[in-house]
């Protein structure tokens, strides 16, 4: 079921970040930083943009997502239990040895993930499997993946975006988190990372610049990367790491541990009251 | 035994243009050796399902992981040092832990691959991909086992590394020869001694069998083709009926075939083993292989005397 009313999908993206928050707050670790800032994309992409159906995750036409960044997890299983691919109780669990969420996804364990990921920069080069797989078999299915920019990082990442460029890979959209901000600090300091556009559009990528938090740029992005034929897209989507929670808002030191109880109470406190900013 | 000596990599190559024919769901992916690993001739036959996805090892291996998500089985090839080595973290997390159906070949393994030398002389990789769960590991020692096993492993839903390599070697068994995964094969049922043996070593202990048997020695050789699931039975059954145990391989005598072996043994109960006769005949293992060093450059056969693992230094052991 497509979901075409923003206010409808803000909501969602809402619910699914007081479930990220609920998570890191029962396990007590995980990362809530890069999942609250990749909130947005994943509802736009599982509530309005992809063709999958929770009653049947396995099926081979299916749209995929390969979340390369894993660690961001939380997003992913809220997204995914908004959906019902699984009981919501579920989340309760993240983490935890009797649950199936991992701390990384898990393709066999978890109904609607589509690939193991957690070792960063695997991730693309897996989707380009997927999307040459499309093309073969007429599939038509299309394979989203979602890179956080510290971990591009890692030499992988080019060696695949030169496969997905060399195949010539439409039916692939690769979004870039680009928050910013990795555990030791900001991508610039750490790595010298900038114009990561320019990197993308160098090796041969269809590129989009979007506020990665606004789903009306979000839709028109995933539009405007269904319609371009014989390259990739990547979206650099400026997020905000910690967006909807303002003190974990920008901060590196949110990027992987829960909050306290009296954190935890501040930060669902403002995502409920966030709901009145919403009129549905 | 025939004196026509093949290569298991060329061997390799043309099974796999076979199983191309005979199952459309198999994929190829190369790291820009097609023409060395003999994937090429599977690549001339079938473009369509051919992926050159150049200097990149560790793009194909995840590559070839989105492929098998979505039913393919992929072959992936290029040279053992950079299969199992530079990209055994995509091995591990990508496809031997979601157990996807991916079949790694890789060609040039050991100190045959010669005058390359030592950086491309792969001698950890029984071991490293042995430690993975879900994974099996084969080894295979001549023509007809090899083609025998590219199109077995097909038939296995789970990752595979299959290790060849680039010395020729004659044509141990003939075409009607019947193998299965996990089961070693025996030659003779001497109780001198028994020679487990894994690829290019096998036939040199087959050699060595043979001059031994001239001496009035009489060893029985062992064909370890599948390092793991590793054929227990047989390990125990020939430590009981000979005693003395020589292992030999083209690979570190550290983490594997040597090693495997032993810690099949040493598992076992004493009773088991040795019944009464502990102190008077104890069971000994040799394990011969590379000596926790690296190759070096020269031809394939002066290295094999180089590192002592060849027939005459099995013979030297009695």
């Amino acid at each position: 079921m497509k979901i075409t009313d923003i206010n409808q999908l803000k909501k969602i993206a809402n619910n699914v970040r007081i479930n990220i928050i609920e998570q890191v707050y029962k396990a007590q670790s995980g990362h809530p930083g890069g999942s609250l800032s990749i909130a947005d994309i994943l509802t736009v992409l599982y509530f309005n943009q992809m063709n999958v159906d929770e009653n049947k995750p396995d099926s081979p036409v299916r749209d995929r997502l390969v979340l390369s960044k894993g660690h961001c997890s939380p997003a992913l299983y809220a997204v995914l239990a908004q959906k019902d691919y699984f009981s919501k109780d579920e989340l309760s669990k993240f983490r935890n040895i009797d649950g199936i969420l991992q701390g990384h996804p898990d393709m066999k364990k978890v109904p609607g993930v589509d690939m193991t990921s957690g070792s960063l920069g695997q991730g693309l080069s897996v989707s380009n499997g997927m999307a040459l797989n499309s093309k073969m078999n007429h599939d038509g299915y299309r394979v989203y993946c979602i890179l956080g920019d510290g971990e591009i990082e890692e030499g992988q990442i080019w060696e695949a975006a030169m496969t997905s460029h060399k195949y010539k890979l439409d039916n692939l959209c690769v979004i870039v988190d680009n928050n910013n901000l990795q555990i030791d600090g900001n991508i610039e300091e750490v790595k010298g990372l900038d114009n990561i556009e320019g990197k993308f559009k160098s090796f041969g990528f269809n590129t989009i610049v979007i506020n990665g938090n606004n789903i009306e740029q979000l839709i028109d992005a995933f539009e405007t990367a269904k319609t371009t034929k014989g390259m990739p897209t990547a979206i650099i989507a400026k997020t905000i790491k910690g967006k909807g929670v303002s003190f974990m808002e920008n901060k590196a030191e949110w990027h992987g541990k829960g909050p306290n109880e009296e954190e935890y109470n501040e930060a669902l406190a403002e995502l409920n009251q966030n709901f009145k900013n919403i009129n549905v | 035994m025939e004196n026509k000596k093949i290569a298991t990599r060329q061997s390799y190559g043309e099974a796999l243009a076979e199983l191309g024919e005979e199952n459309e769901n198999v994929v190829v992916l190369d790291a820009d050796l097609s023409t060395a690993t003999k994937t090429q001739i599977f690549a001339k036959r079938f473009p369509e399902r051919f992926f050159d996805i150049g200097i990149s090892e560790q793009d194909m291996m995840s590559t070839a992981a989105g492929f098998a998500t979505c039913s393919k089985i992929p072959y992936v090839s290029t040279f053992a040092v950079f299969a199992a080595g530079r990209a055994y973290d995509q091995i591990r997390n990508s496809i031997c832990y979601p157990n996807l159906n991916v079949k790694i070949c890789a060609t040039h393994a050991g100190i045959t691959v010669g005058e390359d030398g030592a950086t491309h002389q792969m001698l950890e990789d029984i071991s490293m991909m042995r430690t993975l769960p879900n994974m099996t590991v084969i080894s295979t020692s001549d023509d007809t086992q090899t083609k025998w096993a590219v199109k077995e492993i097909s038939k296995i839903k789970g990752p595979v590394y299959l290790r060849l390599s680039r010395y020729g070697v004659p044509v141990i068994y003939n075409e009607n020869e019947k193998f299965e995964i996990g089961k070693a094969v025996q030659f003779g049922d001497g109780t001198d001694a028994t020679i487990f043996a894994t690829g290019v070593t096998v036939i040199e202990a087959l050699k060595a069998k043979e001059e031994l048997s001239k001496k009035n020695i009489n060893v029985r050789v062992i064909d370890i083709h599948t390092i793991k699931p590793i054929d227990k039975e047989m390990i125990i059954k020939c430590a009981k009926e000979t005693k003395r145990i020589i292992t030999i391989e083209d690979h570190s005598i550290i983490g594997g075939l040597g090693s495997a072996i032993c810690e099949v043994l040493c598992e076992q109960p004493f009773s088991a083993l040795y019944g009464e006769n502990y102190f008077k005949n104890p069971i000994k293992v040799e394990r011969m292989g590379i000596n926790d060093t690296f190759g070096k450059s020269g031809k394939a056969d002066e290295l094999m005397k180089y590192f002592k693992i060849t027939s005459n230094d099995i013979i030297e052991k009695f």
